[in-house]
């Protein structure tokens, strides 16, 4: 579009003329890359599926008649004596910290153009993802063994099974789309294409370090989900 | 029209150590409330309290929200509140349903 000559505007016609209508010079984020302004209302979106989530989950909890199974005894763990209430979720929820504190440091080093420590930030965040999920497929297989399922379980109102698998298992997917996007990007970032401005394969936008801002944006998301998980869901 | 900012945010690492701290500190005060074993109005109001700084912290300091112009603050947030609207109109919702359970579900007892 950069042929507009006064008075007399060439604009394309049919699809093509709707995507350019609409996509014409007007940016209501100023200062802020497409990207980045795009994640944040994907961001949005997903915060609407994972507040119905936990919507759901708190209707069914206040709506059942049958006592709430005991969610802290039931997420006990003995490391070699007395079982401690809650630990497993605890030191889950310190790994996420932790991987969150490690992209911040990813996303610093980026816009540094200190590729080598960028790399390694993001290979420890995804390292942390990692063993998060992990820790969770731990989790779910303790419950399915003790006879947790969808539909019903031991321990008391059977909304339990089904709010824990929907939940956690949509979070644990959450997590590992972005391990996946971390090695990804981590590649990229090895590999200089950020660098040298390296057209991507999908969008055949130039690379920026911005991608890894963005992508901080969506694990970080990550970690804010967990964060309302843990508070009504694990501790309530 | 002036192109997007290239540098990016750049913010003295120092924040980020700090806001990391309080994280881990925060978390541990949460978990905390559930192993002393703290119950009622206490429990739910500390959970809350931790909740919403931890949620407040990631987002502003390291989302990056405390230095984004004002037009991306509210589109992203103001939304959200629909979430607050919801939320009340399902406690009432719950509060009915659980209410007519008892009079129609549970046996009367033997």
């Amino acid at each position: 579009m950069s042929e507009s000559t006064p008075g007399a505007i060439m604009r394309p016609d049919g699809v093509e003329g709707v995507i350019a209508d609409w996509s014409s010079d007007q940016r209501a984020f100023k200062k802020v890359p497409w990207g980045k302004a795009m994640m944040w209302i994907f961001l949005l979106s997903d915060t609407f599926i994972f507040g119905c989530f936990l919507l759901s989950y708190m209707t069914v909890r206040m709506s059942t008649t049958v006592p709430w199974p005991p969610v802290s005894d039931i997420f006990a763990l003995s490391l070699g004596g007395e079982p401690i209430p809650l630990i497993l979720i605890a030191i889950m929820t310190f790994v996420l910290i932790t991987s969150s504190g490690t992209m911040v440091l990813a996303v610093n080093y980026g816009y540094r153009r200190d590729r080598a420590k960028t790399v390694l930030y993001l290979i420890i965040t995804a390292i942390f993802g990692a063993t998060f999920v992990g820790m969770q497929a731990f989790e779910w297989t303790k419950l399915i063994m003790d006879g947790v399922r969808p539909w019903g379980n031991p321990f008391g109102a059977a909304q339990f099974g089904s709010s824990f698998f929907m939940i956690t298992g949509f979070h644990g997917f959450h997590v590992s789309v972005g391990v996946l996007f971390l090695i990804l990007i981590a590649r990229k970032v090895w590999k200089g294409e950020f660098d040298n401005e390296t057209r991507g394969f999908f969008t055949s936008q130039k690379g920026r370090y911005e991608i890894v801002e963005t992508l901080g944006l969506y694990w970080h998301f990550v970690d804010l989900v967990w964060v309302f998980i843990f508070a009504f869901f694990y501790l309530w | 029209m002036t192109e997007a900012h290239v540098e990016g945010q750049q913010h003295p690492l120092g924040v980020y150590i700090k806001v990391w701290a309080w994280l881990f500190v925060l978390s541990a005060f949460s978990y905390m409330v559930d192993y002393y074993d703290v119950q009622g109005y206490l429990r739910w109001t500390l959970i809350l309290i931790f909740m919403i700084l931890k949620a407040g912290l990631i987002i502003a300091i390291f989302m990056h929200m405390a230095w984004e112009r004002l037009a991306l603050v509210y589109a992203v947030g103001v939304p959200v509140l629909a979430v607050l609207v919801f939320t009340f109109l399902m406690t009432h919702e719950a509060d009915y349903t659980f209410d007519t359970r008892g009079t129609f579900f549970v046996e009367s007892a033997p």
